[in-house]
């Protein structure tokens, strides 16, 4: 949708995707032409892309403190890298036939398990209580050794919920059990030091740090037991197969080291808009919180649940304003559902729908935030007024009585 | 985002008629908040000629939901009740310019709020009979109830057969594995098996052989001649030139003020047969110079 306002657009939608640094730009674009070579080749073409693969990979290796920078293994994304490393620890434990997830993931690894489970593997998929957090007891009684792999993000897409990762790792290592992490909204945001972690695998994605689209990559712990998704030339050390993807390699690279140059600002400054818009939000619009762990989330991170409204309608309204957002709920037909991150958490139905994720940059300014503390109260207040279970000053009494359809 | 039609985004952020009104005479309530859209809707009926003076909306829902909740109002407005019930679903989706596949149901909403409205005002009991699932075709916005129910009801056992009945997956085609989720699920309640059909033959017409494309000229030429003959007419294929059939038109048909008509119409049939685009042109046919005896 064009964004039909004069004012200039603030992009809080950081966690969806993010822009590409100039800079990594800027280093791709010789490798779409002068160097264009396939480093696999044996001439000066390719060997000189070559170095600069190897060059790239240090960067990320140091973003993620790896202890090798073999342990790196590039793929088309994020997604890829979750499949990559499910598949594989299944391929890998024939007689394994489980697998511990969590009901938050992302549907990167919820739609595999699903189909997973379809052909006769048992997913356990961890709870979460009201803030999002899981019981770690409960984990620890499905750690037997029938699971072949547990997957379990690092943070959560919509509310930013930091997971106990290193500490749940280290129970599956103690119970002889791979570990993996979806860490695509982590990466870049949270301080990494895989040298001293029990986590086998971790997934990143390119586009989520200001890195380009269409790479990612799946941190591969030395000595792990993998099988590779994709066969045929020996790229990536035979664990994935495929001409690489140099000017995304390169530009990741670049994402990389930026990324590591602005990890305090992250956790400082952007936390603090992050902080202050939630304040201002919370103190104009009333039965409205935030959702999540509070205490424990990603600094970039908020979701807020607007009583009474829905939230696509919101992001029309914010849209209107040049304001980008997104919302956990999908209103399509049959799928009348909050996201299933909001009903894992028990959000209720009365805030479920109307739920909205501001996701911050360090690209993102205080003027910016306070223009989306000016907007936000008088577009929740426009939507109530069209709501029927909102009255003049307030939700009614009794939504249930006095909005009753013929059916429900 | 969804690619809403103006007229959609118009009615969303300048929704007319909204808010509660205070006289209304026929009230109207469906969906609920668990469902994430809800609507009443509200009207003022003159009670001797039925004819709506006034209607107004409250909706807690989507861009779609509110602009068809509008759009509704409107459309009503100076109708009388029968009348008003004529409204169809997809007479409001058509009023805002169209709706997405996936949010028809908004116009759907609309359209039982209407009926529920008028049931109420004339204290008669309206129950819905319309139940959604997930939507599995996008191309025809087909849901998932719909295709199960018809499966079930007709002892379908193909994804083939699901498309001749209800049309999803007939378009881009990618829905299918999701119908044959479907179809197994269901066959297997009545105790069969779902066997994937072979891939269906792939009719390349653009690849037709040289004879096989005359021999298909031919047919439709054939089947278009008894017709014409009954009419003292006829016709006859002179000539292929790549993209261009040349007929004759005999008897009748030559000059015939609906020569251009027939023309049509073999031209449609030629392009079904053939699968691709022909053009079929009408020559004079020369008359053979008359046999001179050379004694």
């Amino acid at each position: 949708m064009s964004i039909p306002n004069s004012l200039p657009p603030i992009y809080l939608d950081n966690n969806a995707t993010t822009r590409c640094a100039p800079e990594a730009v800027a280093a791709m674009l010789p490798y779409f032409t002068e160097q264009f070579g396939n480093p696999s080749s044996m001439h000066s073409f390719g060997s000189k892309v070559g170095h600069e693969v190897k060059a790239a990979r240090a960067a990320l290796q140091k973003l993620l403190g790896a202890e090798y920078d073999s342990e790196i293994v590039y793929t088309a994304g994020g997604t890829e890298a979750d499949n990559t490393a499910i598949l594989s620890a299944l391929k890998a434990s024939p007689d394994r036939k489980e697998i511990i997830t969590t009901s938050v993931e992302h549907h990167a690894v919820l739609h595999l398990c699903d189909q997973l489970e379809k052909d006769g593997y048992t997913i356990h998929r961890l709870k979460v209580d009201g803030k999002g957090r899981l019981d770690l007891d409960e984990y620890r009684k499905l750690l037997t050794d029938k699971v072949a792999i547990v997957s379990v993000m690092w943070a959560n897409n919509e509310t930013g919920t930091l997971f106990p990762v290193e500490e749940m790792a280290r129970l599956a290592h103690d119970a002889n059990i791979l570990f993996h992490t979806d860490a695509v909204q982590a990466v870049g945001k949270v301080e990494l030091n895989m040298a001293d972690s029990a986590i086998d695998m971790l997934s990143l994605s390119g586009h989520k740090l200001h890195g380009p689209k269409g790479i990612g990559a799946l941190y591969l712990r030395r000595g792990s037991r993998f099988r590779p998704l994709l066969r045929g030339g020996g790229q990536e050390r035979g664990r994935r197969a495929g001409t690489e993807n140099v000017p995304g390699i390169i530009g990741l690279g670049v994402a990389a080291r930026l990324a590591r140059e602005h990890m305090a600002y992250e956790n400082t400054q952007v936390r603090a808009l992050r902080d202050k818009l939630q304040a201002g939000i919370l103190a104009a619009v009333p039965n409205a919180f935030a959702t999540g762990d509070l205490d424990n989330r990603l600094p970039n991170t908020l979701n807020i649940a607007f009583e009474y409204v829905e939230g696509e309608a919101i992001l029309m309204l914010l849209n209107k304003q040049g304001i980008a957002a997104s919302s956990g709920s999908a209103c399509t037909s049959g799928s009348l559902e909050p996201s299933h991150v909001m009903r894992a958490m028990g959000i209720p139905y009365t805030a479920a729908h109307g739920t909205i994720r501001f996701s911050l940059s360090r690209e993102n300014t205080e003027a910016e935030i306070d223009r989306v503390i000016a907007a936000v109260p008088l577009i929740i207040a426009q939507l109530r007024k069209l709501s029927p279970y909102w009255g003049e000053n307030g939700p009614v009494t009794d939504p249930d009585k006095a909005f009753a359809p013929t059916y429900a | 985002m969804w690619d809403y039609s103006e007229t959609v985004k118009e009615h969303f952020y300048n929704p007319r008629n909204a808010g509660p009104m205070a006289d209304a005479n026929a009230i109207g309530e469906v969906g609920s908040i668990s469902c994430g859209d809800a609507l009443r809707l509200m009207l003022k009926v003159e009670p001797d000629s039925e004819k709506i003076l006034d209607a107004s909306f409250q909706t807690f829902g989507c861009g779609s939901a509110i602009a068809s909740s509008s759009a509704l109002t409107e459309m009503i407005k100076g109708k009388t009740l029968d009348e008003a019930l004529k409204v169809s679903n997809q007479d409001i989706a058509d009023f805002l310019g169209g709706l997405p596949p996936e949010k028809m149901h908004c116009s759907v909403m609309g359209r039982e709020a209407l009926q529920s409205a008028i049931a109420n005002y004339r204290g008669e009991e309206w129950a819905d009979d319309h139940e959604e699932g997930a939507l599995i075709c996008k191309c025809f916005a087909v849901d998932s109830v719909m295709i199960e129910e018809t499966i079930r009801a007709n002892n379908l056992c193909s994804v083939e057969q699901v498309t001749n009945y209800t049309k999803a997956g007939g378009g881009c085609s990618s829905c299918h594995e999701g119908i044959e989720e479907i179809l197994a699920k269901v066959m297997a309640e009545r105790g069969e098996t779902f066997q994937p059909a072979p891939p269906p033959e792939k009719t390349r017409p653009g690849k037709l052989s040289t004879l096989e494309r005359i021999r298909r000229i031919e047919q439709v030429i054939e089947k278009a001649r008894p017709n014409l003959q009954r009419d003292h007419g006829d016709i006859e294929l002179v000539d292929v030139e790549g993209k261009t059939i040349y007929v004759a038109m005999k008897g009748a048909c030559s000059g015939c003020q609906m020569e251009a008509l027939t023309l049509g119409g073999v031209q449609q049939q030629m392009i079904e047969a053939l699968g691709e685009l022909v053009k079929v042109v009408p020559v004079k046919l020369k008359t053979p110079p008359p046999l001179v005896n050379p004694s």
